[in-house]
C-alpha cells in the first residue's frame, strides 16, 4: 500500500499578539510573529507517521502570500517529501468557501500530477487565528469525500475490496466514536492524535535548499470567480474589542475566610450551590 | 461540485429575488436518540427573538425547527420544538438516518434548503453542528460564520448581523453573508437564551418526504464510546472547575473532582496540566483545547496563559486561586483568592457542604 498524503497548512499571526487599533478599529500586525497553525502540526505528523508505516508521500498544501513558503519549510524540515504554496491576488480575501475551493482546486492538480489522485487529506481541527474549523470540511464537500472532524487517533489501515480503509477515533464532546472510512477522505485533528517530531538534521538541510513550487490561480486551472473577494459569500461589517473585564474583587483574609467570602458572594449572586 | 442554481446569486438581478423570496429562520435540530441537545432549545430562543425583529423589516416570516433522525427518535421531538417557540417544525425521517453521518444529514439539509429556501440556517457550535454545517455551506455555495456568540437583524435590509470572537477572543467581528441565502451561523452553546416552555404554543408539523436522496457515505460510526460520565459535559457544563501546574501531582486532580462533584460542575484542565499527563486531552480548555462559556469558572493553580484564557474569558463570573498574587488570571478574574489552594480548596468544600446542611 503506497498513499499519496497531502497536508493542509496554514500560517497564521501568532493570536496572542494581535491586538485592535483602539482608534482607527484596525488589526495592528506589525511585530507579530508569524507561526504554522498549532494544530497543523499534529496534522504533518499523522501524515509523515501513515507515509512511514505504510509507505507513500506527503506533499504539504497551503494558501497564502510567498511568507507562507516559510510554514512549509518548517514542515519540509519535518520529514515531508513536498510541499506547494498557491499564491495569487486573485486569492485575496478568501472566506472559508473561497479558500476551501482553492485548496480543493489545488488538490485535484496535485492528484493529477501524481497520476493517481490523492489517497488522504489532513488538516488541523482549526485554525487558531480564525478558529472556523470550517475549511477541512469544506474541502471534503468540494471533493466530494467524506470529513471526519476532531480525529484524536488513527486505529489502523487496511485494505479491503474496495480499497484502503482507515478505522480511527473522532472525539465527541463527552467521549469518542470509532469511525470506519474508506479512502479517499479528508480528516481534520486535534492535537491528542500524536506527539509531533522534532526536526532532523537532514530535513533541516533539505528545507533550506528546498525549490519550493508556487502555484497561480491559472496553473491550477481555479475559476477565479470562485476565488477571494468574488468568491466569498462573507464579509467582514464591522471589528472591534471585546469587552475588557475589570479586574475584580481580592478577597480579604486566610484560606477559610477567603472560602467563606466567595462561597457567600456566589450564593447572593443567585447561584444555588 | 454542486452549486445550488435557486439559492447561489450569479446573477445581481437574480439577488434581489432571492433575498425576497427566501424567508424564514431555521434551527438544525440536533438530537441524539430522541434527546434534544441544549443548544436547540437556545437557539430557538435567540431565532424567536430574531424573527420577532426580523418581521419588522420583512413581515410574515416564522421560525422552523429541523428534525433529522428515525421517525421513532424525532416525530415527540416536534412538540418539544413548538413548546419552545418554534412555528414550523420539519420532520426529515428514515431508517437510515438513525445516528448523525456528515453527509447524509448534509444531503437531506441541502435537499430541504433548497425546496422551502431559508432565509437563515442556525446550527450550534458543537462538534455535529461544526462538523456538518461547512458541508451544507460549501454545497449550496452560502456564507457561513463559525461559532457566533451575538446574533442580530440589520434594521435596514433584515440581513443577520453574525458576532464573533477571533484571534483568541482579541478582536470581535461582525460578519454578513453577501448576497446568497441561506445566511449561515454555528453558535456557541451557553450564550442564547432559551424561552420557557411552553406546552399552550401551537405550531404546524410538516413530514418531509426523503425520497431519491442519497444516504450513501464511505464513512461508517462503528462505536460510540462514552468517557467524561463524571457529572455534565464540559460543553454544556454551568460550572467548571479547572485545574492546572498548581496542583503540583497528578493525584492531587481528586481535589478538583471533588470540588466539581460538590458544585455539580465538570472537571477542566489547563494545558500544561494535560501535557504532563495528569488528565486526558478532553478536559483541556484554551486555544488548542476546548472553548467554554460556563456561569461559573473556577481556575486552580492555573497562572492564565493568554491561550488558556482564550478559551475562557466568556464565562459569566471567573475565580482564581493561585498562590502568586501577580499571575494573570487575576486579571479577568471576578473573584480572586491569593493563597495556597491546598488550603482554600478544602475549605470551599467544606463551606459549602456546611451551608447545604444547614439549609
Amino acid at each position: 500500500m503506497s498513499l499519496n498524503i497531502v497536508v493542509l497548512v496554514k500560517q497564521v499571526p501568532d493570536t496572542s499578539e494581535v491586538r485592535m487599533d483602539p482608534v482607527r478599529g484596525t488589526l495592528i500586525r506589525e511585530g507579530v510573529p508569524s507561526i504554522v497553525n498549532p494544530f497543523d502540526v499534529f496534522a504533518i505528523e499523522a501524515g509523515l507517521a501513515l507515509r512511514d508505516a505504510y509507505g507513500g508521500k506527503v506533499t504539504l498544501l497551503s494558501m497564502g502570500p510567498s511568507q507562507a513558503g516559510a510554514a512549509l519549510r518548517e514542515g519540509i524540515s519535518m520529514g515531508a517529501d513536498d510541499a506547494v504554496l498557491i499564491s495569487d491576488r486573485a486569492f485575496a480575501g478568501s472566506d472559508t468557501l473561497a479558500t476551501s475551493y482553492a485548496l480543493a482546486t489545488a488538490v485535484k492538480k496535485i492528484g493529477q500530477n501524481a497520476g493517481a489522485g490523492v489517497d488522504l487529506i489532513l488538516a488541523g481541527r482549526q485554525a487558531i487565528d480564525g478558529d472556523t474549523a470550517q475549511v477541512g470540511p469544506g474541502v471534503a464537500e468540494q471533493l466530494g469525500m467524506p470529513s471526519i472532524t476532531c480525529v484524536s487517533k488513527i486505529e489502523s489501515l487496511s485494505q479491503n475490496g474496495t480499497g484502503p480503509n482507515l478505522r480511527l477515533r473522532r472525539m465527541l464532546e463527552d467521549g469518542y466514536q470509532v469511525v470506519e472510512v474508506g479512502l479517499p477522505a479528508v480528516l481534520s485533528v486535534v492535537k491528542d492524535i500524536n506527539k509531533p517530531r522534532l526536526p532532523s538534521l537532514r530535513g533541516m538541510m533539505k528545507s533550506k535548499t528546498y525549490n519550493l513550487p508556487t502555484w497561480t490561480a491559472a496553473d491550477i486551472a481555479a475559476d477565479t470567480t470562485l476565488c477571494g473577494l468574488s468568491g466569498s459569500a462573507t464579509r467582514v461589517k464591522r471589528i472591534f474589542s471585546p469587552e475588557k473585564r475589570a479586574r475584580g474583587e481580592t478577597l480579604e483574609g486566610g484560606a477559610a475566610e477567603q472560602a467563606k467570602t466567595l462561597v457567600q458572594r456566589l450564593r447572593d449572586s443567585g447561584f444555588s450551590i | 461540485m454542486s452549486a445550488d442554481s435557486a439559492n447561489s446569486a450569479s446573477a445581481t438581478n437574480a439577488t434581489s429575488a432571492v433575498i425576497a423570496t427566501n424567508k424564514n429562520i431555521w434551527v438544525f435540530g440536533e438530537q441524539e436518540n430522541g434527546r434534544l441537545a441544549l443548544s436547540v432549545l437556545e437557539l430557538l430562543g435567540e431565532g424567536r427573538r430574531l424573527v420577532d425583529v426580523a418581521n419588522a423589516v420583512n413581515a410574515g416570516q416564522k421560525l422552523a425547527l429541523v428534525l433529522i433522525g428515525t421517525s421513532a427518535d424525532i416525530e415527540p421531538l416536534a412538540a418539544e420544538g413548538i413548546a419552545h417557540g418554534a412555528d414550523l417544525v420539519y420532520v426529515c425521517a428514515h431508517p437510515e438516518l438513525a445516528v448523525f453521518q456528515d453527509e447524509p444529514y448534509a444531503a437531506v439539509l441541502t435537499h430541504l434548503c433548497r425546496t422551502e429556501r431559508p432565509a437563515v440556517l442556525l446550527a450550534g457550535a458543537t462538534l455535529i453542528g461544526r462538523a456538518l454545517a461547512p458541508r451544507v455551506a460549501a454545497r449550496l455555495r452560502v456564507g457561513l460564520t463559525a461559532d457566533c456568540t451575538e446574533l442580530g437583524i440589520d434594521p435596514e435590509n433584515g440581513s443577520l448581523l453574525q458576532t464573533r470572537p477571533a484571534f483568541g477572543g482579541n478582536v470581535m467581528a461582525t460578519i454578513v453573508s453577501s448576497d446568497r441565502r441561506p445566511q449561515m451561523a454555528t453558535v456557541r452553546p451557553r450564550v442564547m437564551v432559551p424561552l420557557v416552555r411552553d406546552a399552550a404554543r401551537k405550531g404546524e408539523v410538516v413530514k418531509i418526504n426523503l425520497g431519491g436522496l442519497d444516504f450513501s457515505t464511505r464513512a461508517k460510526v462503528k462505536e460510540v464510546v462514552r468517557e467524561l460520565s463524571q457529572g455534565p459535559a464540559l460543553d454544556e457544563a454551568e460550572i467548571i472547575v479547572s485545574g492546572g501546574r498548581g496542583l503540583g501531582d497528578p493525584k492531587n486532580f481528586a481535589l478538583i473532582r471533588e470540588l466539581a462533584e460538590v458544585l455539580g460542575g465538570a472537571v477542566g484542565a489547563s494545558r500544561a496540566a494535560v501535557d504532563a499527563g495528569w488528565i486526558p486531552y478532553p478536559h483541556q480548555v484554551g486555544q488548542t483545547g476546548r472553548t467554554v462559556r460556563p456561569k461559573l469558572y473556577i481556575a486552580v493553580g492555573i497562572s492564565g496563559a493568554i491561550q488558556h484564557l482564550a478559551g475562557m474569558r466568556g464565562s459569566d463570573v471567573i475565580v482564581a486561586i493561585n498562590k502568586d498574587a501577580s499571575a494573570p488570571i487575576f486579571d479577568v478574574a471576578t473573584y480572586g483568592l491569593v493563597g495556597d489552594l491546598f488550603e482554600i480548596v478544602p475549605a470551599m468544600i467544606a463551606e459549602l457542604k456546611a451551608g447545604r446542611a444547614a439549609s
